[in-house]
């Protein structure tokens, strides 16, 4: 026999189910805390994904339990339910879903996810998976105890039956595993689920934890979020297989209406335009074009520029939910959130948000927190091999007001949170721990957190400017009285005049008036300083209950009745001094203050000030 | 005469007068720092240099700074000046209680503006009728001295007339008289342990010696009474410390001056004070028990490198040495060759390098 025979004979398909069951690390199995925290994330995505679809608030509770040496996981959602035929396959026959082949932004893509938790139970425990599904009040629940056949990947029914339920409608999961529970850790199913609550404001979510303590993340809207619809592909991404695979499988009987029909972004104009570019024929059938044919439209396909891919087929979170999931699990003096217009990798459209918590009770002295999602699910490892971390690494914090010592992730009382929603997320791994360093994602999150760096030093240039100003407030409003009163006592004088000194220190406006009895007359001089750092112009009133004379500048005299209002415009450069001096008949009434119309009272000191309104 | 309530009440009219002519108000004061400090030639000590630090209210610390200034001037003219009462510088930290915005955060605070008050007034605390709380340290040798107390002048003679602990100083020199002395020179210690073990070897009288006991950082009335030993008795002045960066900080204090208190070293200073020991080149000489030296002690010893008092070839080269040998030895590790090796040996040979014996 030759070699090749011989070889042929040991060649044998292997099942789906045989391959990962030797392969368990890229499902996130390699380890017991981690396996634990990938079966609660598989059974609550599916979860979310479910109520989204049917429009339902979703109300989901987690339970993990001890069970002898074993973990029971326990997932329960409102969701819509499964009819009782399909349970089976959804959860014990991999690669069995309905998202795969449609593109748009869902958490579980390909129909792994459950079934692969149901797999590892089955084997590190050899116990079948427990479903409980009902779709509706009227008709009963259905339970199902359920093993994949690892041979053929097809689920075994050990058993089921209709039972009755409290629940009108939802389905619940319940795996035995073998795991190990930590909690207080980045890495935990409790900041797992935190991080779930953080992007999901829309969801309920109730914890109980194997030592019965419970946490409950309250909803923090009522709204749902955009429902992210189908798309047809868009060209710019396409491969040349997929190409012809479209072609031979098509209803159309025409080039140009395949074109329209099948792919987003083309219409009549384009499609015209790409068979023109490629030499064919608009009337041609799509099924009788040969491999070159085929080839000519995928370059043309690839070379015309075409506008985005609509953005429809993502959800993003929105800056407000962002906002209400940031703030209802840390409690901060500020949050900055952006949300960046739709991009495009490969053909694939995606867009990246970003939020940043700020001070609080957040940890002044360690590295800030990174919070990743993609598609509304949270990244918990690999944080160093994220697309993500290696944008926040990559900008230049100090500038923001973050201290970034030896470069990499700033430290401060920062939390930043950045979400990629996309039809297609680039993980690095099967796993979907790190999204891929592709350069339009990494320019993209870049931008936002640029965005949100200089909302932060916007904000902490407030905070300075407010702190010094409640500085200065404390010297003026307090120790200046103090010490001059302190001042004046000890040297037995009358207590001096400080709103030269004020108005000085406050870089204000200052209008002073002094006034002496001269020949049976008063002698009034109004002293003017521009401590502030620009030009002031503004209008000078004396409401007096007399005439005045000697007016120095001039000034322009209103009649009001019984009293004279006498106006000066007054304009004084940056750091200028001013006097404006006039002489009145002595009289007893008490002379009003000063009044200043046109300059922010906050910039006065030593005169009332006329508000504009 | 100086006349210290009119030179306060001056500061005080300085900050009134700045209110009233709208300047912001201000205080300048010479910078206290190591690197403003310069050697006057005059006086051969260190004083503050030409730096000037300007304290003013535009700021919330100098602002609060200055009105406890106030409030200290106020406290000193009406209290201690005008009723004639006296308090210690802790007391009048406590004094500060009632002062609520102008209440001293800690004793430092308020020693520091006494001295800043000293300063400005070019006056000393006594003036102000301000004590320390620790007593001044102890004498014993051939000197007869006339001490004016509350009680009555006393005439001692720091040998005869006392116990074995010796005349303590009091903390105002200046009632202290000289009257007569056979002594040829003045020996100042650093610890109590050598200052009993050079009394009971009668060090005293076998050379004619005054015993200071400097007791660690020796205290204002400590240097000043060295400082009129040497001066209006001519005497001349040798320090014996341990072998380490603080005790070598002790001898500059006595000789030049100390960093806090350079506006005083005119007063307080013996610039013709001659370190004894224990030299680091002591340590390899007399191979003496030694301690290696910790984190701080390099860190005070290279610092010491950069002061300006310890400029001189004889210190660079002294502490140079020790950072090599990262070792240290106390003043009592003579004891690990015979009690009396200090007195029979090791002073006998230093002091006539330093040309006293």
């Amino acid at each position: 026999m030759d070699t090749a025979e011989e070889l042929a004979k040991q060649q044998r398909s292997i099942s789906v189910a045989e391959f990962f069951e030797k392969n368990r690390q890229i499902l996130g199995f390699d380890s017991a805390p981690r396996a634990l925290i990938t079966c609660v994330k598989e059974a609550v995505d599916n979860s979310l994904d479910a109520c989204e679809d049917a429009g339902i608030l979703p109300d989901i509770f987690v339970q993990i339990r001890r069970a002898g040496e074993l973990y029971r996981v326990i997932v329960e959602d409102n969701g819509p339910g499964i009819v009782p035929s399909e349970i089976p396959k959804v959860f014990a026959k991999l690669l069995y879903g309905s998202r795969f082949h449609v593109l748009r932004q869902s958490r579980g893509q390909q129909g792994i996810g459950i079934s692969a938790a149901v797999l590892y139970s089955q084997l590190t425990t050899g116990k079948p998976a427990r479903i409980t599904s009902r779709t509706s009040p009227e008709r009963p629940a259905r339970y199902v105890e359920v093993m994949i056949n690892t041979a053929k990947n097809e689920p075994e029914i050990i058993r089921e039956e209709d039972i009755d339920w409290e629940r009108p409608r939802g389905t619940r999961v319940e795996l035995d595993i073998e795991g190990s529970y930590v909690r207080g850790r980045r890495q935990s199913v409790y900041s797992y689920l935190k991080n779930v609550a953080i992007v999901n404001p829309h969801a309920r979510i109730t914890f109980v934890e194997p030592d019965g303590s419970t946490e409950k993340f309250e909803r923090a809207t009522e709204l749902l979020p955009k429902r992210a619809y189908e798309i047809k592909p868009h060209p710019s991404g396409i491969e040349l297989g997929e190409l012809t695979k479209m072609l031979r499988y098509t209803e159309r009987r025409k080039l140009s209406s395949f074109l329209k029909e099948s792919f987003s972004s083309i219409g009549n104009i384009a499609a015209q335009e790409i068979i023109q570019n490629s030499g064919l024929d608009p009337s041609m059938d799509p099924r009788s074009l040969d491999y070159d044919q085929s080839k000519r439209l995928f370059e043309a396909l690839r070379r015309i520029k075409l506008k985005s891919p609509p953005v429809d087929c993502l959800s993003p979170i929105g800056e407000d939910l962002i906002r209400s999931g940031l703030a209802k699990e840390y409690r901060v003096d500020f949050i900055a959130t952006v949300s960046r217009p739709v991009s495009v990798y490969s053909g694939n459209p995606f867009v990246v948000e970003a939020g940043m918590g700020f001070g609080g009770e957040l940890d002044r002295n360690g590295r800030v927190e990174i919070l990743r999602f993609a598609n509304r699910v949270p990244l918990i490892y690999q944080q160093g091999a994220c697309a993500i971390t290696h944008a926040i690494e990559g900008v230049s914090w100090k500038g923001y007001g973050l201290d970034q010592p030896g470069g990499g992730l700033p430290v401060g009382p920062a939390v930043i949170l950045v979400h990629v929603a996309s039809t297609n997320i680039p993980f690095t791994s099967e796993s979907k721990d790190a999204i891929a360093d592709i350069p339009e994602m990494l320019t993209e999150i870049d931008l936002a957190l640029k965005e949100i760096g200089r909302k932060l030093r916007r904000f902490l240039a407030i905070q300075e400017t407010l702190s010094e100003r409640r500085e200065k407030e404390e010297i003026i409003g307090r120790i200046l009285p103090r010490m001059a009163d302190k001042l004046a006592d000890m040297l037995g004088l009358e207590r001096p005049d400080i709103s030269r000194v004020v108005a000085r220190i406050m870089g204000n406006v200052l209008v002073r008036r002094e006034i002496e009895q001269e020949d049976g007359r008063l002698r009034v001089c109004i002293e003017i300083e521009n401590n502030t750092s620009s030009q002031r112009s503004f209008k000078l009133h004396e409401i007096l209950p007399v005439e005045a004379e000697d007016l120095d500048p001039p000034a322009r005299r209103v009649d009001m009745g019984d009293r004279y209002d006498y106006q000066w415009r007054i304009a004084i450069r940056a750091g200028e001094r001013m006097a404006v001096r006039y002489m009145i008949k002595n009289h007893l009434q008490r002379m009003p203050e000063a009044v200043v119309e046109g300059l922010e009272p906050e910039i006065v000191t030593g005169a009332r000030v006329l508000s504009d309104a | 005469m100086h006349d210290p309530e009119s030179r306060l009440l001056g500061i005080a009219r300085s900050l009134y007068d700045q209110f009233r002519d709208g300047t912001v108000p201000h205080l300048v004061l010479p910078t206290r720092t190591k690197k403003n400090i310069e050697y006057s030639t005059e006086d051969d000590v260190w004083v503050y240099g030409d730096q000037e630090s300007v304290r003013s209210v535009k700021t919330i610390r100098g602002a609060k700074t200055l009105l406890k200034t106030v409030h200290l001037i106020d406290l000193l003219v009406k209290e201690h000046l005008r009723g004639n009462r006296a308090s210690t510088l802790r007391e009048i930290y406590y004094i500060s209680e009632n002062w609520d915005l102008a209440k001293f955060a800690e004793q430092a605070e308020s020693d520091r503006l006494i001295e800043d008050l000293e300063i400005i007034t070019g006056l000393q605390r006594e003036d102000f009728h301000v004590r320390p709380e620790e007593d001044g340290a102890a004498v014993f040798g051939p000197l007869r001295i006339r001490e004016r107390t509350r009680r009555g002048e006393r005439e001692i003679h720091c040998q005869e007339d006392i116990g074995e602990a010796g005349y303590q100083i009091p903390f105002n020199v200046d009632f202290v008289e000289f009257l007569e002395h056979d002594a040829r020179m003045v020996i100042a210690v650093e610890t109590g342990g050598m200052y009993a073990r050079l009394i009971e070897n009668g060090f005293d009288e076998e050379f004619d010696a005054i015993l200071v006991h400097l007791k660690g950082q020796p205290a204002r009335s400590t240097r000043r009474f060295i400082k009129r030993l040497n001066t209006e008795l001519g005497l001349p002045v040798a320090v014996f410390t341990d072998g380490d960066p603080w005790s070598y900080r002790i001898y500059a204090s006595v000789a030049y001056g100390a960093i806090k208190s350079a506006h005083l070293s005119e007063h307080l200073a013996t610039p013709d004070a001659k370190f004894l020991g224990v030299q680091p080149t002591d340590i390899v000489e007399y191979n003496l028990s030694t301690d290696r030296l910790t984190d701080r002690d390099l860190h005070a010893l290279r610092a010491e490198l950069t002061d300006p008092r310890f400029g001189s070839d004889y210190w660079q080269k002294q502490i140079q040495l020790q950072i090599d040998l990262k070792k240290k030895a106390e003043q009592q590790a003579f004891a690990g060759k015979g009690l009396d090796f200090v007195t029979k040996r090791y002073l006998p040979e230093r002091l006539s390098e330093l040309g006293m014996a």
